[in-house]
């Protein structure tokens, strides 16, 4: 195997490994094609399992003949190993790093890993387009589901089924998608029951600095709106930018050829500045100055709670053109793969009880991320530690994950899942023993077999054992539209996942468990009620039998 | 009473009411007809705005952070408010103040049980005072030592009088060193005093000796340390005025030690500040934040923590007694000598222990209630938030720990606002001789039996009397936790809703521990009815078929579905639980599930359309600027709780 000519020294021993709040251990250090182990041979207890692909960045120094290696991680924990003796400790470090940054996808943990759980049920089967689709279709008959990308040739990065206008043949789409960026021509995102208004999403139109137009392109989104009615359009770029792109050869609708439609812009930042944000934002946390002005200015500086701010306004303000202005919306930027998605997903949360459900959540990023073509390959390379610049990087989904979790501090008792489960997408989408977010899009994992070579998360996720810990205890379903605060005071910062590694959470843990445990009494003595007023009532109504005659 | 018309945008058109104790508003919309009140007061500022075309606004500010514009269509009657309100909102005299006429329909012997439910002397007591090191003095009988002191002192044994009154003399405001907090376990303490009158030399004997009495009523350490609470700069200035610190020469194993904690015109400066961040009408997030530091506030908030921490961490950990003061040791003092305690102590912590805490540390210890929150008219330079520091700092601790303490968020919001509302006399004047002096007792009723008696509305769920976060020392992490420090918008936006989490987890597990406790008693008395019909039947020598018959049942009914759907006979409050397993399909199921799932007690919950109202500043204009966005009424139903608003 391949793997053996990257590991050097496969087995040190007397290394020391330093994390934060635990007392330090001393033990073996095993690399493996995957992990990084480290055991105290102590019970097994102070073990530590690292995937490689969790591994960001690493850092070496010596002092004497002792190496230290401090291990950067894609979820931000920092931690360090003592290794005794140069030689080991230098090809500890170069195997780690060869095998953190493997190149092919196929030699990466998830072709690998066995399940030692049994399948219940096979989550690559759990979300098909076809049973979301049938969600709608009892209350309309306006949409129909199209095979025109079957082979990933009208769009690379859509799946091959999406959902589109009854009234556009395949032959207009195929005219649409060559008018759209990357192949992206409107589809249907998320249609809401209440008043059959629709989100949909695409690329921006390739307008180019000549205002080109398509006709069917027209058509097809007028074919979404109702007699008299008005559509907006929400451009996730600012006017300026929208403006750049056509000399790029894209562009943005033009009123007077979508006259039904009103456009908006509301800027979210993208790639690169995304991706500085994030790494100023750990930096930050991890400043051990205790200077709170400092920490303050810091936060500030990163500018990651304006990316929350702006990408929950978007999503609120989409929400309300369906919900409250009973008008159908478009959604794009300019690929239509990252701004788009967070706000077309967000808006479902806050429109959609069913997308507050723990299932329903995870159709969501089945549908809005995997399937609607989120370049995760791309965009989790590399989290908050990496030090090369590479374009493609950016915390476009946990920017995602971080505003659903403040819709949740909001409504606390409104979703089926907890802080848990978003902290739990976040690391498989960084780094995963599970194929679910390996490739940019379906067709990459078509070619890449997941389905065939790899296990799906939701199988694993989806076991009772598992799904209890995800589950909000304070959960009751509320059928209502939620519409959260997007005020600088109510978006605090996401402790759970940013300050994960530097504080204890001892007494939090605590709390929640008190929590649980006031729930579960009260549920346990309800049943114990109800069994015996039953038996009670029986046994009353025997008595009273007994008696009559 | 005046009569007016008002229109306070985003609200309601409503007719204000002034009375003698009150500003009342009432709106007209005929199926709310909601009132507004605020206390005299509770109003901090008035401010008369331009006069628009659709009236004379006039902005008020209340202590309470409550903002509330009215706009009264004519200029006149605008201004006969305004005249009415500045004269209203600043009493000159004790009894115009609201608690010499609130009379909550107690008689005589429940308002004097009321004033007898916070009893100092059993707080020493459960400390374990006096003792062979400590014991009560009398030194203070009708104030002739101090007169911002109480008359109840606790001193070293071998502090003779002499020593006392010497010292006295020796300290800013004859405020000697005392006892504020004694650890039984260690037999360290806490005590307090003001600053020393030392100048750049001078010295006083028994100044001296009293140190050395505190330091020897502490067997277990051979050193007092000495925590000065004042930036050092500050400290050194006032020794040019004859006042000073302690010289670490002149007293026998004293560890000297500053802990900058800001003066009362920083920090009235830098709450200020902060307010106007709250109130900034939507403010980016880089407003908000680069205003937050800017003010400061949390890194006051810190400081205070930080002292805090170490006088705890010198009491339980090294053993050591610990001198407080700042300048004239009623303010900082207060302050981190409270903290302090509520680290140590586990009392402080419950509903209780927290009002002996308020009692011993700012009440009887001369905190100027009067001053600080300029209950009389008074020099606006003496007003500052130093309690609503405190109370915040209780806050940050409850975020922290949150099973440590019996009570929650609503108990400290409540406290803060009763501090300014002078509804009970407890915080009244600046000292308990003005207290006594004024018959406040008699006169007026006290706050501690008014939260005592409305308690369960206090009560942290998450408290329980046995957990380890309720046992000894709250040991905060030394380690990074800079940023533990959290701006409270329950606090200063509490006006806010849209703002504030909508739905309340303490509210939620409240009502759950409620069900439960009627569960408890719903299943004795059918136990015991089960237990007694049983035995008629085996009286009725039904014998076998019976026996079988529980676990049958048992078997039949655990599942939680088929529960949620038989009726119950106390259905009043019951609530069901829908069971719904993630595996199946939830759409159905999701919108089968009707409001009855959202309790009635919650009461964001129960408002549905409140619920959905929250759309909050969306400032949904595109940057071109022509378009019309689709949010134009989005403010129409912004939070029908609230009365008034601002304008945009």
């Amino acid at each position: 195997m391949e793997f053996a000519e990257l590991i050097k020294t496969p087995r040190v021993d007397n290394v020391v490994l330093h994390r934060p709040f635990y007392p330090a251990v001393e033990g073996t250090l095993c690399l493996t094609g995957h992990h990084l182990i480290l055991s105290s041979r102590q019970d097994n207890t102070e073990e530590l399992w690292l995937l490689h692909s969790n591994i960001d960045a690493i850092d070496k120094r010596f002092v004497g003949s002792l190496g230290t290696i401090i291990i950067k991680c894609k979820d931000f924990r920092i931690i360090q190993l003592d290794i005794p003796g140069m030689e080991e400790c230098l090809n500890i470090a170069s195997s780690i790093e060869a095998l953190s940054t493997l190149d092919s996808i196929t030699l990466m943990y998830p072709f690998f890993y066995r399940p030692m759980f049994e399948v219940i049920e096979d989550g690559w089967h759990s979300f098909l387009p076809e049973q979301e689709f049938e969600l709608y279709s009892s209350a309309t008959s306006e949409w129909r589901l199209s095979y025109v990308n079957k082979e990933f040739a009208v769009c690379p990065s859509y799946p091959p089924i999406v959902t589109v206008p009854k009234s556009i043949d395949d032959e207009a789409l195929r005219k649409v998608a060559t008018f759209r960026h990357g192949g992206r021509f409107p589809v249907l995102s998320y249609y809401h029951k209440k008043n059959g208004m629709v989100i949909m999403r695409s690329g921006q139109p390739l307008t180019g600095t000549n205002g080109r137009r398509c006709k069917e392109d027209e058509k097809l989104i007028n074919a979404t709106l109702r007699a008299g009615k008005r559509g907006y359009i929400i451009d996730t770029r600012s006017l300026n930018v929208a403006q750049q792109a056509r000399a790029k050869g894209g562009g943005f609708e033009q009123e007077a050829h979508y006259p039904q439609w009103r456009r908006i812009h509301k800027s979210i930042e993208r790639y690169h500045i995304l991706q500085e944000s994030l790494i100023k934002l750990v930096e930050a946390c991890n400043d051990q100055t205790h200077n709170m002005d400092r920490w303050l200015s810091k936060l500030e500086a990163s500018n990651w709670l304006t990316h929350i701010k702006e990408i929950l306004t978007a999503a609120c303000l989409a929400a309300q053109c369906i919900d409250r202005e009973g008008a159908s919306i478009l959604i794009h930027g300019t690929e239509g793969t990252d701004s788009t998605l967070q706000v077309t997903s967000l808006a479902q949360i806050i429109l959609e009880p069913r997308s507050r459900t723990i299932r329903g959540f995870e159709a969501l990023i089945e549908r809005e991320w995997l399937q609607a073509g989120h370049p995760f390959q791309q965009r989790c390379a590399q989290s908050a530690y990496c030090n090369t610049k590479q374009k493609w990087e950016a915390p476009v989904f946990l920017l995602f994950l971080d505003c659903v979790w403040q819709i949740l501090r909001q409504f606390p008792c409104s979703f089926e899942f907890n802080e848990n489960f978003l902290i739990m997408l976040f690391e498989h989408a960084y780094a995963s023993q599970f194929g679910t977010f390996l490739g940019n899009n379906e067709s990459e994992r078509c070619k890449l077999k997941l389905q065939q070579k790899t296990m799906s998360l939701w199988s694993w996720v989806n076991q009772p054992g598992e799904l209890s810990k995800f589950t909000n205890p304070l959960f009751e379903a509320n059928n209502l539209v939620i519409w959260p605060s997007v005020a600088p005071q109510s978006l605090p910062l996401w402790e759970g996942i940013f300050l994960r590694w530097n504080r204890s959470s001892k007494y939090l843990d605590e709390a929640y468990e008190e929590m649980v445990n006031i729930i579960e009494y009260n549920k346990e003595l309800q049943a114990k009620v109800n069994i015996l007023r039953r038996q009670l009532a029986e046994l009353e109504t025997e008595n009273g039998m007994q008696e009559s005659p | 009473v005046d009569h007016y018309r008002v229109s306070p945008k985003k609200a309601a058109l409503g007719t204000l009411y002034l009375t003698a104790t009150h500003v009342i508003f009432v709106e007209n919309s005929p199926d709310t007809r909601k009132e507004t009140w605020i206390l005299h007061s509770q109003i901090s500022t008035i401010e008369k705005q331009a006069t628009t075309a659709t009236g004379c606004p006039l902005l008020i500010r209340c202590k309470n952070f409550q903002i509330i514009q009215l706009i009264i269509p004519q200029e006149r009657d605008c201004h006969d408010v305004y005249i009415s309100l500045i004269r209203l909102a600043r009493p000159v005299k004790y009894e115009e103040l609201y608690c010499f006429s609130f009379n909550p329909m107690l008689d005589k012997e429940e308002r004097e049980q009321g004033w007898v439910l916070i009893d100092l002397s059993e707080e020493y007591k459960r400390m374990g005072l006096p003792n062979h090191h400590w014991q009560l003095s009398d030194v203070n009988r009708d104030y002739r030592v101090c007169d911002s002191y109480p008359t109840e002192l606790y001193v070293p044994k071998s502090a003779t009088a002499h020593i006392i009154v010497g010292s006295s003399k020796f300290r800013s405001r004859r405020r000697f060193p005392v006892l504020s907090y004694y650890y039984k376990d260690n037999h360290a303490s806490i005590c307090r005093s003001s600053q020393p009158l030392s100048g750049f030399s001078a010295r006083c004997l028994e100044d001296e000796q009293m140190l050395q009495a505190i330091r020897k009523a502490n067997p277990g350490s051979d050193f007092v340390y000495v925590v000065d609470t004042r930036p050092k700069l500050n400290a050194m200035a006032n020794r040019a005025a004859g006042k000073g610190y302690e010289n670490e020469d002149n007293y026998s194993n004293i560890k000297f030690q500053f802990i900058g904690i800001e003066n009362i015109h920083v920090m009235r400066n830098s709450l200020q500040k902060m307010l106007e961040v709250c109130e900034l009408k939507s403010p980016s997030m880089s407003d908000f934040l680069w205003g937050l530091e800017n003010s400061g506030w949390l890194r006051h908030i810190k400081a205070i923590m930080d002292a805090g921490i170490f006088i705890a961490k010198a009491v339980s950990e090294e053993g050591a007694s610990v001198l407080v003061h700042c300048s004239d040791g009623w303010d900082r003092t207060a302050q981190v000598c409270s903290v302090a305690s509520l680290l140590l102590d586990p009392h402080y912590r419950t509903l209780k222990g927290f009002m002996v805490l308020i009692e011993k540390d700012w009440i009887s210890f001369g905190h100027k209630f009067n001053h600080r929150y300029g209950n009389l008219d008074g020099d606006p330079k003496e007003i500052s938030p130093v309690i609503d520091q405190f109370i915040e700092c209780v806050w940050q601790l409850m975020e922290q720990f949150p099973c440590a303490f019996e009570f929650n968020e609503r108990f400290l919001i409540h406290i803060q606002h009763h501090i300014y509302s002078c509804q009970f006399g407890n915080f009244l004047c600046n000292s308990q001789k003005e207290r006594r002096e004024l018959k406040i007792q008699e006169r007026t009723y006290s706050l501690w039996a008014h939260l005592w008696k409305n308690r369960a509305d206090y009560l942290n769920p998450l408290f329980r009397a046995d957990h380890s976060q309720t046992q000894g020392t709250l040991h905060l992490p030394t380690a990074p936790c800079n940023f533990m420090y959290k701006f409270w918008s329950g606090m200063y936006n509490r006006f806010e809703k849209g703002m504030q989490p909508r739905q309340s987890v303490t509210d939620y597990l409240m009502a759950v521990k409620e069900e439960t406790q009627q569960l408890e008693e719903e299943l004795e008395a059918l136990e015991e009815r089960l237990e007694k019909i049983q035995k008629v039947q085996l009286n009725c020598t039904k014998v076998k078929s019976k026996q079988s018959e529980p676990s049958k049942h048992s078997g039949f009914s655990t599942s939680d579905n088929s529960i949620a759907n038989t009726p119950q006979d106390y259905s009043g409050n019951m609530k069901s639980f829908p069971s719904r397993s993630p595996s199946q399909g939830d759409e159905d199921s999701a919108l089968i599930l009707t409001q009855d799932n959202l309790k009635s007690s919650d009461p964001d919950l129960s408002a549905n359309s409140d619920q959905e109202s929250g759309v909050e500043d969306l400032s949904c204009r595109s940057p071109s600027g022509g378009e019309h966005a689709p949010s134009e009424d989005s403010g129409k139903d912004r939070d029908s709780d609230e009365a008034v608003f601002l304008t945009a």
